[in-house]
């Protein structure tokens, strides 16, 4: 056992001298290496994070949600629609929903005004969330004025904020009381902007949506499964963009990496000539460029893979920030939470490590097996 | 010290770094379950149905709440404006009537 440990830290400290001797190529096929792994891991991390803390959070939005459609356009629903629904078999509760987009000139934002129903916002006064907060500078006690559908200037008081902490969902609410929100917008009582409704049975939530769907023809039903389903999609999507916007260069490096495994330059043929010559096996020239394959795609992957931790978990993924950012001016400030998923992180090691130690395999056994006087010459 | 010796004490350091990171995401995930049961009632208190990721339309505010039309409908032909849309898939729709 102590021999053959023995002989493997032998055949490693070749490998290694090896590989320095060639110092200038193996330093920057590390480079480029570990940039790969750290963009797919940061996409892998960043994309499976967003989406485990998606569905946690939103799994306890609305069960069922019931929208006005009218020309193809979301309108305003009647209240008369609520009897309606609550007359329907199974329907637990129902209540009119008030909410809408206002946009700030100052700020040049727009904010999600909603109306809470708990708990209530007193008339005159506001609760807003950190996005708010930053692009206002406002603070509790301040106030903002906007103006209403007819002209008239709409005052109100910052009552308090929302804290940073919960930024992914509230960065840009602006809770308002329903009189301000019927005010600002000229919305007559007795109409909503959508309702939610909760199904006593969860296991009826399909059969009471068409029930609904039957008895209201101009509505249009919104699920949370299918809220939880968008958010899947977003993210796989966006993670496939992203792949997408990578593929070249990944393609580029798995070109180059093939090239530099699979080629075989001079120098290391006669390399391999004179190893034969001076009595090695050809098992372990093979074992000695495995070692050389695995010296460079271990190290790539494990610094790759913990710089993109880091920048992920502990750096707030700034280089994604740009792209997530989109045109908005509300962008929320979160931390993510760690969610990693072991089974990503084993396929990513075997797709980076294992391709280029195999892809070194095939050449060095040619060589190794041809007469060492052939080679050398 | 050999190369070979100090290549092993470079991976395994990489290694424990590589432990310790997941030791960082379980005990991050045990910190932040507090915060995330906070966000999942205020979702529920308040009925929100979307992540703030881009405000700068309804359709990607509340992509959930969007139909299929609505990066469209700013006049006949419009395009999808914001460059937020091409990463934002349409919602999905179960095969309910």
């Amino acid at each position: 056992m102590r021999l053959w440990l023995n002989k493997q830290r032998n055949l490693l400290d070749f490998s290694l001298s090896s590989l320095s001797r060639r110092r200038g190529k193996t330093l920057g096929m590390l480079a480029v290496y570990t940039s790969i792994v750290f963009l797919l891991a940061s996409v892998m991390l960043f994309s499976h994070a967003i989406r485990r803390e998606a569905a946690t959070v939103l799994a306890k939005s609305p069960e069922v949600l019931v929208q006005r459609m009218v020309a193809g356009r979301h309108d305003l629903i009647p209240a008369r629609h609520l009897d309606a629904i609550k007359g329907i078999r199974g329907v637990q509760s129902a209540e009119g929903r008030l909410w809408g987009y206002l946009f700030d000139p100052a700020a040049v934002a727009n904010y999600t005004l909603m109306v809470p129903t708990n708990p209530r916002i007193e008339p005159g006064k506001v609760v807003i969330g950190d996005g708010v907060v930053r692009a206002r500078s406002a603070d509790p006690g301040d106030l903002m004025s906007f103006r209403a559908h007819d002209g008239s200037l709409v005052q109100f008081k910052v009552d308090h904020t929302i804290s940073r902490d919960s930024a992914l969902v509230s960065a840009d609410l602006f809770l308002v009381a329903e009189e301000d929100f019927r005010r600002l917008f000229g919305i007559a009582p007795g109409l909503f902007t959508d309702l939610a409704v909760s199904v006593r049975n969860p296991r009826e939530v399909i059969k009471i949506a068409e029930k609904i769907d039957a008895a209201l023809p101009d509505t249009r039903i919104i699920l949370r499964d299918e809220i939880l389903r968008t958010y899947e999609s977003v993210f796989d999507w966006r993670e496939g963009m992203l792949l997408v916007l990578l593929a070249g260069s990944i393609l580029a490096f798995a070109i180059f990496s093939w090239e530099k495994a699979s080629g075989l330059s001079a120098e290391e043929r006669r390399e391999i000539g004179i190893l034969k010559a001076v009595g090695w096996e050809t098992g372990d020239v093979i074992r000695l460029k495995m070692l050389e394959g695995l010296v460079v795609s271990l190290s790539a992957f494990l610094v790759g893979y913990l710089l993109a931790y880091a920048h992920v978990f502990h750096f707030g993924a700034g280089l994604f920030e740009p792209v997530l950012k989109g045109w908005a001016v509300l962008y929320p400030k979160y931390k993510l939470t760690p969610f990693v998923d072991e089974l990503q992180v084993a396929t990513l090691f075997f797709f980076t490590v294992f391709p280029y130690t195999i892809a070194t395999v095939v050449p060095i056994w040619r060589a190794a097996i041809v007469d060492p006087d052939t080679v050398m010459r | 010290m050999r190369r070979s010796d100090a290549f092993l004490t470079f991976t395994v350091a990489l290694l424990g770094l590589l432990g310790a990171s997941f030791a960082d995401a379980v005990r991050g995930v045990g910190a932040a379950q507090q915060s995330l049961a906070a966000k999942a009632d205020m979702v529920e208190q308040l009925g929100l149905t979307d992540l703030v990721l881009f405000t700068e339309a309804r359709y990607t505010r509340h992509p959930s709440q969007a139909d299929l039309h609505s990066a469209f409908q700013d006049h006949p032909f419009a395009m999808d404006h914001f460059p937020s849309g091409s990463l934002l898939p349409p919602p999905i729709w179960k095969g309910r009537p």
